[in-house]
């Protein structure tokens, strides 16, 4: 038989891919969307595969081999008809990943990273999917599940195999679900607290008919009064961002939503996503009034595909009802539409250029900056990136006025911020409060009072001890996405930073050389110090590094991956002095001489006169 | 076109607005490192070696528009130290054995880290790649062991040749660039192509067959003097 990395596709492939590729017009801007389906319907992207869409869509193959070979949820072996990623995330290790992982192993009788052989079932590892607050979790196809343990795995190993379909292992009647039961069905929302902003009682249609009421200057000015700033982390000043992109010349302007929501232990724009779909798009509609937009696009992150029915039928909706689409609310020349847009298992697509390049069916790399997006985005074309929570703030504020708004928070941080709370806390979820909380605050609320660090940030944010629990949100202290990992005592500094620095490695595009290279080699250091063998002049090493990727990278990736090291340097300094031995006759710990030579004996078919102590025997 | 001044370590350089940083200093004969940019060829901004302060700021400067009155820092110790470390990274990611290369003496990498003063044993660990040799070609061979992925055949084949014979691969650690096709026969190269001339691949990774060490060692291009004396020579004149 042939092997299946030279097989030829069939005609039914042949055919198949075919009308994959004519339903996006063979547009190579839609390459991801073409690869997405590609894999869905044949399990990988086959190297034929690939030269036919190159064909179809006029690129090279080594153009689209260049996409696929990006994207984790692209392969280019052949995977079973039903695939499990077990979410590798810290939390969910913590929460008994490694049992549930064996009973899946067991029951499968495979190991991570294979497939069964009758080629029904593969099982991966895969990146956080946003479920922090019930892990341990994992992604069945389309579906997700959540809260498992290790007789649920191989409950659910025995459903599959008894041939019912994911969805099945949600509900019976699945299909007979709205959208909205089926997301809630298989993930819980866990709102713990509601505040006035976003999750409290209020319109979605509000702020945007106040928004028909003025002109596009005046929509922008509300937003700038309001010092509503970026939510997913970098907080640029929103307003500012809208005004640029609508004083760029140019007859086109896109709208993009970024809810490639990937940062570990992040999961707010989830909750926004099921519960108010319709802020979102009535904030990126008053969007796309305010600098001219008419056309949008929405970028799912592939772990959320379970809520793509939802984000449908809310356009459609909306389409429906005239608030989207051709004329809008009966405003004759007021046109705007969104595509939804998914993304393929990619964290650096959460990078504005890296996402619009994945919109433009590219590698999920980010853009030379300047120019910047809100100038020359996607395609060219004066683009505003924001993120899921961002667009919401604007809806509401259009809604309630810029100075409700602005009352609330900080000097610097205006409104509420969504906190997705998780780790070591009784209550983990949705915190909804106004910026300035303090770290202590937040983790009172939640149950989490013996907390001894917390990620503030998630995996690229800044991990602080109990001494800096007074410390506040917002940017004038501690700047947030939104992420707060709790850890208690219990818990391995340095594991967590190991995983931190494997999530890096794996997550970086790998464009430039500090982020490829450089974050490689911190992880291999922080493997020495796990193991015992770092010198103390490791300590300086590790900063010495981090200096360099942070001054050198190209983009947000690089230019943060180090702080889980360097935040836990100065946080932590005992848990690394620990671990440090000077080295003993000149020669380092984590040399091995036995190793080292074990090659040599092999060439010379004999042990060594020097270091086999029992070489004369 | 309008005409601006700005400064490189002090020293007064004028540019046209949309030029970047690098093109103003290699017309004023200021030599600003450099491994993935290649005259001629769009300007990519991966290897970061041309790393420069600008405002204080730390930017690529291959891709940086200058701007009037801009206070640029470029052979500074900390930065030589940064672009250093980059260079290292470089050669522990790949397999660089600069003796048995036939690349030696016109290398980029080695002769940028003799600018750098790359001298004392290096700090990092060897990654040791194993990817196999590509000598499918009757008259190239490529051993993507010694690549440094800057792009410059990528861009060469595309931009220049009209071809698109090489691109990238992968992700994170695992990007490289690879051929299109099953390998480089199953391609359009050609040994006439720009992209397979000896300017385009810095390294060592593209091999032209037949014409190994034609140049002996001690006649060949960094022999005569460090890498960017040329764009140097420049201010001299």
């Amino acid at each position: 038989m042939e092997p299946a990395t030279t097989r030829h596709l069939r005609p039914d492939e042949i055919a198949q891919i075919g009308a994959i590729c004519d339903a996006v017009g063979n547009d190579p801007h839609r390459m991801l969307d073409i690869l997405l389906s590609v894999q869905d319907e044949c399990r990988w992207i086959a190297p034929d595969a690939m030269q036919l869409i190159a064909d179809r869509t006029g690129l090279s193959r080594i153009a689209v081999e260049g996409v696929a070979s990006f994207y984790a949820f692209l392969s280019q072996t052949p995977k079973g008809r039903v695939t499990i990623r077990l979410c590798d995330d810290i939390i969910d290790r913590f929460a008994g990943m490694p049992q549930v992982v064996a009973a899946f192993e067991t029951a499968l009788g495979i190991k991570v990273g294979e497939t069964t052989p009758d080629g029904a079932i593969s099982l991966d590892y895969t990146a956080c999917i946003g479920m922090c607050d019930q892990a341990p979790a994992a992604m069945v196809n389309d579906v997700v599940l959540t809260k498992l343990t290790p007789d649920r795995g191989a409950e659910i190993v025995a459903a599959l195999q008894a041939g019912q379909r994911p969805e099945d292992l949600i509900s019976d009647h699945f299909a007979n679900l709205t959208p909205h039961d089926r997301a809630t069905r298989q993930v819980e929302n866990n709102i713990r607290h509601a505040g006035a902003v976003l999750l409290g009682p209020g319109s979605d249609r509000a702020g945007l008919e106040n928004a028909l009421t003025m002109t596009p200057d005046q929509i922008i000015g509300q937003i700038e009064a309001s010092g509503l700033r970026g939510c997913g982390g970098a907080g640029f000043p929103t307003g500012r961002k809208w005004r640029i992109a609508a004083n760029a010349e140019a007859d086109r302007r896109i709208i993009i939503c970024n809810a490639d929501e990937g940062e570990p232990g992040t999961f707010k724009d989830r909750v926004l996503l099921t519960e108010r779909p319709h802020l979102l798009i009535e904030g990126m509609t008053i969007a796309a009034r305010a600098v001219g937009a008419r056309e949008g696009i929405l970028y799912l992150r592939g772990e959320y595909v379970y809520l793509r029915a939802l984000i449908e039928e809310t356009l459609e909706d909306r389409r429906n009802r005239g608030l989207l689409g051709q004329g809008i609310q009966g405003q004759d020349g007021f046109d705007f539409d969104i595509r939804l847009q998914m993304g393929a298992g990619a964290y650096i697509c959460g990078e504005e250029g890296a996402l619009i390049s994945s919109c433009e069916g590219l590698p999920g790399e980010p853009k030379t900056r300047p120019p910047f997006p809100a100038v020359q985005g996607y395609l060219g074309l004066p683009t505003v990136v924001n993120n899921v929570e961002t667009f919401c703030n604007a809806a509401r504020v259009l809604d309630q006025g810029a100075q409700w708004f602005f009352d609330m928070g900080t000097e610097q941080s205006h409104g509420t911020k969504l906190f997705s709370v998780s780790g070591d806390c009784l209550n983990p979820g949705i915190y909804e409060l106004p910026y300035g909380l303090s770290v202590r605050d937040l983790l009172v609320m939640a149950g989490a009072e013996d907390a001894a660090a917390v990620a503030v940030g998630g995996a690229s944010g800044t991990m602080i001890a109990r001494d800096q629990f007074d410390r506040r949100f917002g940017f004038d202290d501690l700047s947030t996405g939104g992420a707060v990992v709790v850890f208690n005592g219990q818990r391995n500094i340095l594991e967590i930073v190991e995983y931190y620095m494997s999530f890096f490695v794996h997550e970086s595009c790998g464009y430039c050389t500090p982020c490829r290279v450089g974050n490689v080699f911190l992880q291999k250091a922080i493997g020495k110090f796990r193991q015992g063998l770092a010198n103390p002049e490791d300590i300086d090493y590790l900063k010495d590094l981090s200096g360099t990727i942070i001054e050198t990278s190209r983009c947000g990736l690089g230019t943060t991956s180090p702080n889980p090291i360097l935040s836990t340097l100065e946080n932590f300094p005992l848990v690394y002095a620990a671990m440090v031995k000077p080295s003993q006759d000149r020669i380092r710990a984590s040399f091995d001489i036995q190793s080292a030579i074990d090659s040599a004996r092999h060439l010379a078919k004999r042990r060594s006169t020097i270091f086999d102590e029992d070489f004369s025997k | 076109m309008t005409g601006f001044s700005f400064t490189i370590d002090g020293v007064a350089v004028t540019a046209e607005d949309g030029e970047t940083i690098m093109e103003a200093a290699d017309a004023a004969g200021i030599y600003i490192p450099r491994l993935c940019d290649h005259e001629g060829l769009r300007h990519q901004g991966s290897c970061r070696v041309c790393t420069v302060k600008a405002g204080g700021r730390s930017v690529s400067a291959c891709t940086q528009p200058a701007q009037a009155g801009q206070v640029v820092e470029n052979e500074t110790p900390h930065i030589t130290k940064l672009r250093r470390d980059l260079v290292e990274m470089l050669f522990h990611e790949g397999n660089h054995l600069c003796p048995i290369c036939e690349a030696s003496g016109n290398c980029e990498l080695q002769a940028m880290a003799y600018r750098l003063d790359m001298t004392a044993p290096t700090k990092f660990p060897y990654l040791e790649p194993c990817r196999p040799l590509d000598a499918s070609h009757p008259d190239i061979a490529l051993d993507t062991n010694r690549c440094i992925t800057c792009g410059r055949c990528i861009r060469a084949s595309q931009e220049i040749d009209g071809k698109g014979v090489f691109g990238y691969v992968g992700r994170g650690i695992h990007r490289r660039v690879a051929v299109n096709g099953a390998d480089l026969a199953d391609t359009d190269a050609a040994i006439t192509d720009f992209a397979i001339s000896k300017d385009v691949c810095p390294v060592g990774c593209i091999i032209r067959k037949g014409i190994g060490f034609a140049t002996p060692i001690g006649e060949r291009e960094f022999d005569s003097g460090l890498i960017g004396h040329k764009i140097e020579e420049k201010k001299r004149d």
